[in-house]
C-alpha cells in the first residue's frame, strides 16, 4: 500500500499533466470547450424542471422559494453526475489505455487517479456554475455548504471502489461494460434525484435504505436546498461502505494488474 | 554486479474455462487454467554494464514478450528480472502523444509517462527541441505533424536523459535517413558513455556492427548465446533449415565456429583463392586479380544449382555477395556423382584486414528456397597494402587530387 502511494508520488507530473493536457484537450477544438462539461447537466436539470415542475413541485415541502424544484434538481444532479462519471470512465479505463498499458512501464494506479482528478475538475465547475444559478434564483451560498467536502469524498471514495471492481471485470467479462450502464440507469431512477423521496410509497422505503447513493444525495438536498445540516450517522454508514468498497476495488485491481496486460 | 539479471524467467498465457474461475484465483479460491500456452521459458542471462546484446530470432520467438517482461509492463509466470537501473525502451515511439497538444506539451506529458519530474524534463526541453529539428511546428498541434516528425519528437523525448539500459528495436525506423543516422549517432554515443544496448533486430549488419554479444531466441527459449557472428550465422543456417536438414557447428583452430547447414543433394568439394598466376594464396594486396575457385559435387540429381559466396569481414559484415544466378551463370538438369567447378574472378579492392568466404549452394537466387548446403568460414584470407598508398576502411577506392 505504501509502495503505491511512493510511485504515484514520484509520478505525480504525469497525473497532474494528463489531468491538465485532458483538459485543455477539451478547449482545443470547440468553440465553447469545457463549457459544454456544464452545458450537459445544467440542460438535463433544465428539461426535467421544463416538464416535470408541475407535477413535483408541490411535493416539495418547506421550501418557499417558487424555483424549489430546480434547485432541488441541481443538487441532487451535482452528487450523480460525479458519482455516475467516476463509474462509467472507470469501467472502460484498463480497456480504453490497453495499448499505453502494454507499451509502456508506468505505476497502473496513475490512472484511476487521472479519473478521479479529472472527474473532481468538473465537478468543481459544475459546483461553481450551480452556485451562479442558485444565485440567480435566489439561493446564497452558506457555511454549511462546508459538509459538501466530506460528502465528496464520500461519493469519489464509493464510486472508485464500484468503478475499479467494474473496470477490472470488464477487462476479463466484457459484458461487464454493456450491462453497467443500464444498471446505472436504474439505479438512478431508484435513487430521489427527480423526484422527492416522499413520493416513494412506504412499501419500498426499506429498500431506500440499501441503496448507498440515498444518503448521500439526502445530504447534498439537505445541505443545498434547505439549509440544514446533513443526517450524521446515515452518511457515517456510507461512508463506511464506501471505504469497504474502495479497498475490495484496490485489492482487485492489485490482484489483477498482473493479468490485466495478458488479456488486452 | 550486472545490471540485468534475467534468471529462470517463463511467460505463460493462460486461459481459464470461465473468467470467473480466474477473477476466483484472485481471492485465493484455487482453480485451474485450462490451458496454458508457454511463450518463453527458462530463460536465464546476465548482462554487466557496458555491453551491448543483440537480440535474435525468428517471428513469434519470443523476442518481444521478452522484452516487454524486462522493461516491465508483462509481468512474468515465473523466474525473475532484476534490474539495477533505469531501462528506456524505443520499441513503440509516440505512445500516449495526444493529438490536440502542442510538441513541446505532448513531450512533458511523454516524459512524465516515463517517470520524470516536471524539473528534470525542463531542464532537457531545449536539448529535446535542438534535437527533432523541426523548428516552428515544436509548439503547433501534433495532428499538424508529418508522421516522420511525430517520430523525431517521440525519439528525443525518450533518448532525452542517458539510460542505463537502452532498447532498441530495430525495425522502428526513425523518419528520414538524416534523422536514422542521427539517431544512432545518440545511440552510439549512449553506448560510449556506458550505456548498456539491446537491440532486435534481424539485420545481421546492425547486430555485427552495435554489438558485441548476440542471443538467438527460438520457440520461446535460447538456443545460442555468444559472438555475434557465431550467432549470426547460426542463426542464418536456422532460417534455411526449414527443410530436414541438420545445422552442424565446428570450432576452428583458432576458436571460431563454423557453421554447416543444408540439404546435402549437393556439397561443397574445395574452396580456394587463387592469384593471376592461378597459384594459391593466402594474403592478397590490395587490389589484386584474384581468382575465387569452388568446387561443387553433386550426390543426386537436382534440377539447378546456384553456387553464391559472401565476402565477411573481420566482425562478419558482409562485404560483397553475389552468386551464378545473379551473374548468369546457369548450371541445370545435374545428375548424381557429377563435379562442376566454379572460379570467380575479381580484382580484391578491399582495405586491409582478414576475411572470411561463406559458400552457399542452393536454388533461385538465395538460400532460403532449397538449401543444399551452406559453409561460413570456408575459407579466411588476409588482405595486406604493399604497394598502395595508405588508406583506412573496408573498401579501396583510389582517388586522384587536384588542388587550385
Amino acid at each position: 500500500m505504501l509502495e503505491l502511494l511512493r510511485s504515484l508520488w514520484s509520478y505525480r507530473g504525469f497525473v497532474f499533466s494528463s489531468i491538465r493536457n485532458e483538459f485543455s484537450a477539451r478547449f482545443a477544438r470547440s468553440r465553447l470547450g469545457g463549457l459544454w462539461m456544464i452545458i450537459n447537466p445544467l440542460a438535463q436539470v433544465a428539461i426535467y424542471a421544463l416538464v416535470l415542475s408541475n407535477v413535483l413541485a408541490a411535493k416539495l415541502p418547506g421550501i418557499e422559494n417558487k424555483y424549489a424544484y430546480a434547485l432541488y434538481l441541481m443538487s441532487g444532479m451535482l452528487a450523480w453526475s460525479l458519482f455516475a462519471e467516476i463509474i462509467g470512465r472507470c469501467l472502460t479505463l484498463f480497456i480504453d489505455q490497453g495499448n499505453l498499458m502494454k507499451k509502456m512501464r508506468f505505476p497502473r494506479i496513475t490512472l484511476p487517479v487521472i479519473v478521479v482528478g479529472s472527474c473532481l475538475l468538473n465537478y468543481l465547475l459544475l459546483f461553481v456554475a450551480l452556485l451562479a444559478v442558485f444565485a440567480l434564483l435566489g439561493q446564497w451560498p452558506h457555511l454549511q455548504m462546508l459538509w459538501l467536502i466530506p460528502l465528496t469524498v464520500a461519493v469519489t471514495a464509493l464510486a472508485v471502489g464500484i468503478g475499479l471492481v467494474l473496470g477490472v471485470l470488464n477487462v476479463f467479462v466484457r459484458d461487464v461494460g454493456q450491462v453497467i450502464p443500464i444498471l446505472l440507469q436504474v439505479w438512478f431512477w431508484f435513487t430521489p434525484v427527480v423526484y422527492p423521496a416522499n413520493i416513494i410509497p412506504d412499501r419500498f422505503r426499506a429498500y431506500m435504505d440499501m441503496n448507498p447513493m440515498y444518503p448521500i444525495v439526502t445530504a447534498y438536498h439537505d445541505i443545498l436546498v434547505y439549509a440544514k445540516t446533513p443526517d450524521v450517522t446515515q452518511i457515517g454508514v456510507t461512508i463506511v461502505i464506501s471505504l469497504a468498497l474502495l479497498l475490495l476495488g484496490l485489492f482487485m485491481f492489485r490482484r489483477a494488474a498482473p493479468e490485466m496486460v495478458d488479456v488486452l | 554486479m550486472s545490471l540485468l539479471t534475467v534468471s529462470n524467467l517463463g511467460k505463460a498465457y493462460r486461459v481459464y474455462a470461465s473468467e470467473f474461475q480466474r477473477i476466483g484465483r484472485w481471492f485465493g479460491i484455487p482453480t485451474k487454467p485450462s490451458e496454458e500456452h508457454w511463450v518463453l521459458k527458462h530463460i536465464s542471462f546476465a548482462i554487466q554494464p557496458g555491453e551491448a546484446i543483440g537480440i535474435v530470432g525468428q517471428n513469434g520467438a519470443g523476442k518481444s514478450t521478452l522484452l516487454k517482461m524486462i522493461t516491465g509492463t508483462l509481468q512474468p509466470t515465473e523466474g525473475s528480472v532484476q534490474v539495477n537501473g533505469r531501462i528506456a525502451a524505443i520499441l513503440e515511439l509516440g505512445m500516449g502523444f495526444s493529438s490536440d497538444l502542442s510538441g513541446r506539451q505532448n513531450v512533458f506529458h511523454a516524459a512524465g509517462l516515463m517517470g520524470f519530474s516536471a524539473e528534470q524534463i525542463a531542464d532537457v526541453i531545449d536539448d529535446i527541441e535542438a534535437f527533432a529539428e523541426i523548428g516552428e511546428y515544436f509548439d503547433e498541434p501534433v495532428r499538424t505533424y508529418s508522421s516522420g516528425m511525430q517520430m523525431r519528437v517521440a525519439f528525443a523525448v525518450a533518448t532525452a536523459i542517458r539510460p542505463d539500459i537502452l532498447i532498441v528495436d530495430e525495425a522502428l525506423s526513425v523518419g528520414d535517413s538524416y534523422f536514422q543516422h542521427k539517431s544512432f549517432d545518440r545511440i552510439r554515443e549512449f553506448q560510449a558513455q556506458g550505456t548498456t544496448l539491446l537491440i532486435v533486430s534481424h539485420d545481421r549488419g546492425s547486430i555485427q556492427a552495435l554489438c558485441n554479444r548476440a542471443i538467438l531466441l527460438e520457440k520461446g527459449t535460447v538456443i545460442k548465446d555468444g559472438r555475434p557472428e557465431e550467432v549470426m550465422d547460426f542463426y542464418n543456417a536456422l532460417i534455411a533449415e526449414k527443410e530436414n536438414a541438420t545445422v552442424q557447428l565446428r570450432e576452428l583452430e583458432d576458436g571460431s565456429i563454423q557453421t554447416r547447414s543444408g540439404s546435402g543433394e549437393a556439397t561443397i568439394a574445395s574452396v580456394t583463392l587463387h592469384n593471376a598466376a592461378g597459384d594459391p594464396i593466402e594474403y592478397v594486396s590490395v587490389g589484386e586479380n584474384v581468382s575465387l575457385r569452388i568446387s561443387t559435387k553433386v550426390n543426386c540429381a537436382i534440377p539447378e544449382l546456384v553456387v553464391g559466396y559472401l565476402i565477411k569481414d573481420r566482425l562478419g559484415q558482409p562485404v560483397f555477395g553475389t552468386n551464378t544466378h545473379h551473374l548468369g551463370c546457369k548450371t541445370q538438369a545435374l545428375e548424381a556423382g557429377e563435379t562442376v567447378s566454379y572460379s570467380f574472378n575479381f580484382a580484391a579492392n578491399l582495405g586491409v584486414g582478414s576475411y572470411s568466404v561463406a559458400v552457399a549452394l542452393h536454388t533461385t537466387d538465395s538460400h532460403i528456397a532449397r538449401n543444399y548446403e551452406w559453409v561460413d568460414l570456408t575459407l579466411v584470407f588476409t588482405v595486406v597494402n604493399i604497394s598502395q598508398s595508405e588508406f583506412v576502411g573496408l573498401a579501396w577506392m583510389p582517388p586522384t587530387v587536384e588542388s587550385n
